[in-house]
């Protein structure tokens, strides 16, 4: 089987840059701000986990209303899997987010806004997957599945997108006064950090593809016709 | 969906309840006991952080309690009776209006508990019966809205926690910034953003469920 370039471009291109954004982000040159020094590096890493997370979750969304709308079981299918694949980054972004907070702020968990925000949205989307697993009937799961889905997710901008800026007593770095915002990135760190997210964002809907792929293949090898 | 037909509807889950006695009594005696409860294990409360935080999660369940069982006290038959008479937008509004007079008589019930037994510490009580209304119409729609998801699956009971806690937080927490700062002195200025918050989610969840609840309706 050859590579057909034409097609499969944006799979070359997103890991080309995800390598990048890796060997870049441990090697350039940083500024070195106060209480976050050389830890800096994790916006390369860890802020990008959340961002692939949203992507994929609005994918998800995205087909959970056209499954509404045209009861295309194709569109259920895709919903489902962005939001495994979603959680997959979403787990990712935890992790990576409490190994700084260990080095940054002393302790892995702390109560503050974009913590608790974070930790909501995987608890709602593991409930949507528990949820999809107590109806058996496949139109009828892909129905309510979607409710669900669209139900939560615009609860979840609420909270994540209207909440905390009212609290506006973050601990991140770029929220309440605290250093280092996006707007005030250094130009050396827009460099690998703008790439870094479309790289993984492109590798993310790389996995999501072969996710789907495989439950097709599995679902005809056991339905043959 | 009309009027009339939103009344009618409500006005059979009131005379449901009156007959059967059922939701009112059971949710003051869950209320009554988990506050005894806590009372026992808590002895006194002093500070007012505790005492907002463990009205509020009581409510929390209680109401979970209240608003679980709309959907699936009735049965399938009668359901799809429903469907044949009224629309599904109409369904859902009645549901959410009844579930919110149970809410406030569960709220009141709560809020005159738990001050006897836990202490009295409200400085601002205009301000804390706003975030109870509030709070108990969006418990009520958010909940309703779940309730309906959860009674189309399997396992109802279990489901309704699991499905709600995620989606009801943005709400509880706003609704406990409200009700800490009426307990610490606090004005209407600066709550202010908080009671539009707490508004906009109300006004959001029942656009929501107008527009979703059509889909989990029909089966």
């Amino acid at each position: 089987m050859t590579f057909n370039f034409r097609r499969n471009w944006w799979k070359l291109l997103g890991l080309v840059l995800v390598f990048y954004s890796i060997i870049a982000g441990f090697l350039i040159k940083v500024p070195d701000l106060p209480v976050i020094h050389e830890s800096i590096r994790n916006l390369f890493f860890h802020v990008v986990m959340w961002f692939t997370m949203m992507v994929l979750f609005i994918i998800s969304l995205v087909n959970s209303i056209r499954f509404l709308l045209k009861f295309n079981m194709w569109n259920d299918l895709i919903a489902s899997e962005a939001v495994n694949t979603g959680l997959f980054f979403g787990m990712l972004g935890i992790v990576t987010g409490m190994e700084w907070a260990t080095f940054t702020w002393g302790t892995p968990w702390t109560n503050d806004p974009q913590l608790n925000g974070a930790a909501v949205t995987i608890l709602a989307y593991f409930a949507y997957l528990v949820l999809r697993r107590s109806i058996d009937e496949d139109s009828k799961r892909g129905r309510i599945a979607a409710v669900y889905n669209i139900f939560a997710f615009v609860m979840l901008v609420v909270f994540i997108g209207i909440l905390p800026r009212l609290a506006t007593s973050s601990l991140h770095p770029a929220t309440g006064g605290n250093p280092s915002t996006v707007a005030t990135m250094q130009p050396v760190m827009r460099l690998v950090f703008y790439p870094a997210i479309v790289g993984w964002i492109l590798t993310s809907i790389w996995i999501l593809q072969l996710r789907i792929r495989y439950i097709r293949l599995k679902y005809r090898y056991d339905n043959p016709e | 969906m009309a009027v009339s037909e939103i009344t009618s509807l409500i006005n059979k889950d009131i005379k449901l309840e009156l007959k059967q006695r059922y939701a009112i009594n059971g949710i003051l005696l869950y209320v009554v006991s988990t506050v005894f409860v806590s009372y026992l294990s808590f002895n006194k409360i002093v500070d007012t952080t505790t005492w907002n935080a463990l009205f509020w999660i009581i409510m929390l369940f209680a109401s979970v309690n209240a608003v679980s069982k709309s959907f699936v006290q009735e049965s399938l038959n009668r359901q799809l009776y429903y469907y044949t008479l009224a629309s599904p937008q109409s369904i859902i509004l009645s549901k959410i209006i009844y579930n919110f007079i149970l809410m406030g008589i569960l709220s009141v019930i709560c809020l005159l508990v738990f001050s006897l037994l836990m202490g009295e510490f409200i400085t601002n009580y205009p301000l804390f019966v706003t975030a109870l209304f509030l709070g108990s119409f969006g418990f009520a729609s958010i909940l309703t809205m779940i309730a309906a998801i959860a009674s189309r699956t399997n396992n109802n009971f279990a489901l309704m926690a699991v499905l709600s806690f995620p989606v009801v937080l943005p709400l509880l927490l706003t609704l406990m910034k409200v009700s800490r700062s009426a307990l610490n002195f606090g004005t209407w200025g600066e709550n202010i953003r908080y009671i539009l918050a707490l508004l906009l989610i109300n006004v959001i969840v029942i656009a929501l469920s107008y527009v979703l609840f059509p889909y989990l309706w029909r089966d």
